[in-house]
C-alpha cells in the first residue's frame, strides 16, 4: 500500500473509532494535540500505559469481588479509579459499562457486578484491538512517510 | 473576581520593588510556573504532565499524596501551585489539600472525575483554589496561574497592611478599593487574607520579593502619577496609551494603566453618584456580599475572640475566621446588602477565595480513613450499610470533621455555612417552622464552643450510631421539634452527657473528637444547632436555625453553592440581632420545623438521609445517611459567631446539606427576599 492509501486508512479507522463511538473525538483529540514533534507517539504511549495500568486495576476489582463478604464500597472505589482512566482516554464504550458496573455497587447487587465487569473488559478488550490495529496503521502510514 | 493587577497596594518602596520585579516576570509568567501534580492514576497523571509542559509550565507529577507533601516540605520555595485528585489510596485528597494549604500555603486545584455537587462543594470548603473535572482539558490548565498570582496578591496585601510604613495611605486605599468594583473582592480578600495571614507575613514577604510576581503595585505614589496623567489629559481623553506615556514609569504596561483605569473610572462613577456603568452591577454584588460579612463580623468577632480564648480557636483559625466573615464587612460598610443580591454570592467565586483562605488553617488531626469507605457505601442506596456502618458513619464524620477541621480551624465551616444558611432560609421559608422556642438557644457559649465542635462531629456520630439517621429521617429532624433537651440533638453535644455517651458509646469517638470534630466540610449540622439551640434558648434562634437545617425539601442544595458565609453570617445576624422573634424565622425554620415536627417526616426521612448524606462526606455523595460534616460545621460556626449567627449558619448548612442529596442543589430557587437583615 502507498502511503496515501495507508494515510486514508488511519483516517478512516480513526473516524471509525469516533462514529462507533468507541473514542470521545473530543478527549482523544484533546490528547493528539498534544503530540508534538518531540512526542509524536504520545497517544499511543498513553493508550499503552493505560492497558498496563488496567490490568493491575482489574486484579484488584477481581479480588474484591471475589472476597467475602464483598465490600462494595471498595469496589465502587475501584472502579471509580478505572473509571476515570478510561475518560482520560476518551473511552466511552468502556466508561459506560464502568458506571453500570457502579449502579450495581451500590445496589450491593454482587452478581450484577460481575456481569457487569465481564462486559467492562469486553470492551476494553475490543477497544484495544482496535487500538492496536490502529496505531499499527499510524506506524505503517508514518514509515511509508519516512520512506 | 479577576485578578489584573494589584490594586489599591499600599506600600511604597516595597510594593514597587516587587511590582518591578513582578513586572518583569510578567513578560514570561506563567510559563515557568512550576507545578506539582498528584494523582494516583498513571494514565492520567501522564495526561496531566504532558498537558501542563504544553502550557510551558514546569511539572513535577507524583503519584502518592505522602510523596508529594514530602517534597513540599522540602521545598517549601519550590512549587507555586499544587493539582491533585480527590481519590487517592494513600491520601485523601482533601486532607493534601488541608496540608498543603496550612504548611505551605500554596494554591490548590483539585481533580476528580466526580462531579457531584457535595465533593466540588467540598473542594471549597477545604479551602481548595479550584476544581477540576476529569478529564482534564488542557483550556483549564491554562489558566491555573491565575490562583497563583490572585494568592500572591492577597498575601501581599496582608503584608503590606500589616506593614507599618504605608499605614496612612493604607487606612485611605481601603475605602477607595471600596468604590471599585473589583477592588471590592480584593479588599475582602484582603482583610480576609490579612488576617490569615498575619502569621506568615514576614514569611511572605521575603518570600514574595524573591518570588516572581506579575503584579503591579499600585502605589500611592503611582496613583498620583496616574491620576496627574489622567486630569491631564481629561477623564474623558484619558486613554491607557496616553496616560502610560504621561506617567513614563518604566515598567508600567499599558494593560497596567488601562486595568487601573477601569477602576478608576469607576470609582470616579460612584463618586459622582453615576451608576449607568455595568461595573456598577458587580459592585452592587459586591456590596451583599460585604454587607452580609458586615453583619457577621459584628457578632461574630465576639464569639470567635471567645473561642479564641477558650481555647478551641487558634489565632489563626480566628483571624481565618473573621477574616472570611468579618473581614469583608469591615472593609465595606454603609453597604446596603439587598438580600436578593446574596444570591449572587453563589455564583461568586469569591467565596471560594475566602473558603480557600480559611481552610488553609485547618488540619486535619485525624486521618479519613474512614472516608475512603464510606464513599461507596454512602452512595449505596442500601441502609443496611448505612446502619452497620453508622457507627463507622460516625466516626467517620468525627474524622471528616477532624479531617476538615483543626480544632482551631473552626472559623472556616462557619464562613462557609453561612451562605448556606441564607439560603436555605431562603427556601425553607415554606416550610412551616416548627422549632419550638427551646430550639432557638444560641449556640456558641464558650463551653459550647468546644462542645459544639464536638457536637457536630458528635451529631454526625449519633446519627450514625445511635439515631441511624439514615434510616431514621424523623429522628434527625426530630431534633429541633423537641423544645426539652431530649430532642435528639441533644445527644449530639459533646458538652451534654446524652451525647456524650452516646458518642462515647460508638468507640469510635475519642474525647478528642469534640475538639476534632470541628468543621470539616461546609456543612453545618443543624443538629448541633439544635443541640445549641436549646441550650442557649434564644428564640429567634429556634425558628431560623431550625428551617434552616432540616429542610430537606428544600434545596440544600445551598450547601453546593458557594455560598458566601458571610450571607449565612449574616443571617444569623438578623435573627439574633433582632432580638424578637419577628424575623422570618418562620422562613427559615419553616423549613427545618416542618421537618422536625415530625409532619414531615417523609420529608424529613428523606432529608435526614440526605442530610446525613452530605454531612458525612461530600466528596462521597451520600445522598442520604451519614452524618455530614456539616454538623461539624455547624458547631463551627456556632462557635465563631454569636449564638444567633451560629444558629441561622447552622440551619443554612444543614439545609443545605439536606438539600443536595435530593435536589441536584438547584439554589437558583432560593431567594433571600424572605430573609430579614
Amino acid at each position: 500500500m502507498d502511503r496515501n492509501q495507508l494515510q486514508r486508512q488511519v483516517a478512516l479507522k480513526r473516524s471509525f473509532l469516533f462514529e462507533q463511538c468507541y473514542l470521545d473525538p473530543q478527549q482523544f483529540v484533546q490528547l493528539e494535540e498534544l503530540q508534538d514533534d518531540a512526542n509524536p507517539n504520545f497517544v499511543e504511549e498513553i493508550v499503552t500505559l493505560f492497558y498496563k495500568d488496567s490490568a493491575r486495576l482489574f486484579q484488584k476489582i477481581e479480588q474484591a469481588l471475589y472476597s467475602r463478604p464483598i465490600d462494595f464500597a471498595k469496589l465502587d472505589d475501584y472502579m471509580h479509579q478505572f473509571k476515570g482512566s478510561t475518560s482520560s482516554i476518551g473511552a466511552i464504550k468502556v466508561k459506560n459499562e464502568c458506571s453500570q458496573f457502579k449502579e450495581f455497587c451500590l445496589a450491593a447487587n454482587a452478581d450484577g457486578c460481575v456481569r457487569a465487569l465481564e462486559r467492562v473488559k469486553q470492551e476494553h478488550q475490543t477497544l484495544r484491538i482496535h487500538l492496536e490495529n490502529y496505531f499499527q496503521l499510524r506506524r505503517q502510514a508514518g514509515l511509508v512517510q519516512r520512506v | 473576581m479577576h485578578l489584573s493587577n494589584g490594586m489599591g497596594s499600599m506600600s511604597t518602596a516595597s510594593s514597587s520593588g516587587a511590582w518591578k520585579s513582578g513586572d518583569v516576570v510578567t513578560d514570561q509568567f506563567p510559563a515557568g510556573l512550576r507545578v506539582l501534580v498528584v494523582d494516583d492514576d498513571p494514565t492520567c497523571l501522564m495526561i496531566l504532565e504532558r498537558m501542563l509542559r504544553t502550557c510551558l509550565y514546569e511539572v513535577t507529577k507524583c503519584n502518592r499524596a505522602e510523596i508529594a507533601l514530602s517534597l513540599l516540605r522540602e521545598n517549601k520555595n519550590g512549587f507555586d501551585i499544587v493539582i491533585s485528585d480527590v481519590h487517592m489510596p494513600d491520601m485523601d485528597g482533601f486532607k493534601l489539600l488541608e496540608h498543603v494549604g496550612l504548611e505551605m500555603d500554596l494554591p490548590v486545584i483539585m481533580m476528580s472525575a466526580d462531579d457531584g455537587k457535595s465533593v466540588v462543594m467540598k473542594g471549597v470548603t477545604h479551602g481548595a483554589c479550584d476544581y477540576l473535572i476529569k478529564p482534564v482539558r488542557i483550556e483549564a490548565l491554562k489558566n491555573i496561574w491565575q490562583h497563583v498570582v490572585r494568592k500572591k496578591k492577597n498575601e501581599w496585601k496582608d503584608v503590606e497592611q500589616s506593614g507599618s510604613v504605608e499605614e496612612g495611605d493604607r487606612q485611605q486605599k481601603p475605602s477607595e478599593d471600596a468604590d471599585y468594583s473589583s477592588s471590592a473582592n480584593e479588599g475582602t480578600w484582603k482583610n480576609s487574607k490579612r488576617r490569615k495571614d498575619e502569621e506568615e507575613e514576614t514569611d511572605e514577604r521575603d518570600d514574595s520579593s524573591t518570588l516572581k510576581k506579575p503584579r503591579v503595585v499600585w502605589s500611592v505614589e503611582l496613583h498620583q502619577q496616574f491620576v496627574g496623567a489622567v486630569n491631564q489629559l481629561g477623564i474623558d481623553k484619558a486613554v491607557p496609551k496616553k496616560i502610560l506615556e504621561l506617567m513614563n514609569v518604566p515598567g508600567l504596561t499599558r494593560e497596567n494603566v488601562a486595568s487601573h483605569l477601569q477602576k478608576y473610572r469607576l470609582y470616579l462613577r460612584r463618586l459622582s453618584g453615576v451608576s449607568q456603568h455595568p461595573n456598577n452591577l458587580s459592585n452592587s454584588f459586591m456590596s451583599p456580599q460585604e454587607a452580609s460579612f458586615g453583619a457577621m463580623s459584628s457578632l461574630s468577632g465576639l464569639d470567635l475572640q471567645t473561642l479564641a480564648v477558650t481555647g478551641q480557636l487558634p489565632a489563626q483559625s480566628l483571624a481565618t475566621l473573621q477574616a472570611a466573615g468579618l473581614g469583608r464587612s469591615t472593609t465595606k460598610s454603609g453597604v446596603p446588602m439587598p438580600l436578593v443580591d446574596q444570591r449572587n454570592l453563589f455564583s461568586f467565586e469569591n467565596p471560594k477565595s475566602r473558603f480557600a483562605e480559611g481552610q488553609h488553617h485547618l488540619s486535619s488531626s485525624k486521618p479519613m480513613n474512614l472516608l475512603h469507605g464510606i464513599p461507596t457505601t454512602m452512595e449505596a442506596k442500601q441502609l443496611a450499610n448505612l446502619h452497620q456502618s453508622a457507627q463507622s458513619l460516625g466516626a467517620v464524620n468525627m474524622q471528616v470533621n477532624a479531617h476538615g477541621v483543626q480544632n482551631s480551624s473552626l472559623l472556616m465551616p462557619v464562613a462557609q455555612s453561612q451562605p448556606r444558611g441564607q439560603i436555605l432560609n431562603e427556601t425553607s421559608g415554606n416550610h412551616v417552622p416548627r422549632l419550638s422556642s427551646s430550639m432557638g438557644h444560641p449556640i456558641m457559649s464558650n463551653g459550647m464552643s468546644s462542645g459544639v465542635s464536638g457536637r457536630n462531629g458528635m451529631v454526625d456520630s449519633g446519627r450514625g450510631g445511635g439515631y441511624n439517621p439514615m434510616q431514621q429521617n424523623s429522628s434527625m429532624l426530630n431534633y429541633p421539634l423537641n423544645n426539652s433537651s431530649q430532642l435528639p440533638c441533644n445527644s449530639f453535644t459533646l458538652g451534654s452527657t446524652p451525647v456524650m455517651s452516646s458518642l462515647t458509646s460508638k468507640g469510635a469517638f475519642p474525647e478528642d473528637v469534640n475538639s476534632d470534630v470541628k468543621i470539616s466540610s461546609g456543612f453545618m449540622p443543624s443538629y448541633d444547632m439544635f443541640n445549641e439551640l436549646q441550650q442557649h434558648k434564644s428564640n429567634d434562634w429556634d425558628l431560623q436555625n431550625v428551617g434552616l437545617t432540616f429542610d430537606p425539601s428544600q434545596h440544600t442544595n445551598s450547601m453546593h453553592n458557594s455560598l458566601d458565609p458571610s450571607v449565612l453570617v449574616h443571617q444569623g445576624f438578623s435573627s439574633s440581632q433582632r432580638g424578637g422573634q419577628s424575623r422570618s424565622p418562620t422562613t427559615v425554620g419553616k423549613a427545618l420545623f416542618s421537618m422536625g415536627e415530625g409532619n414531615h417526616l417523609g420529608n424529613v426521612q428523606n432529608t435526614g438521609q440526605h442530610l446525613n448524606g452530605f454531612v458525612v462526606d461530600n466528596t462521597v455523595r451520600i445522598k442520604a445517611e451519614s452524618a455530614p460534616d456539616a454538623t461539624s460545621q455547624t458547631s463551627f460556626f456556632h462557635e465563631q459567631y454569636g449564638q444567633d449567627d451560629l444558629m441561622s449558619a447552622l440551619l443554612k448548612q444543614q439545609q443545605d446539606g439536606i438539600g443536595p442529596a435530593e435536589n441536584e442543589f438547584d439554589f437558583d430557587g432560593y431567594s433571600l427576599d424572605n430573609i430579614p437583615v
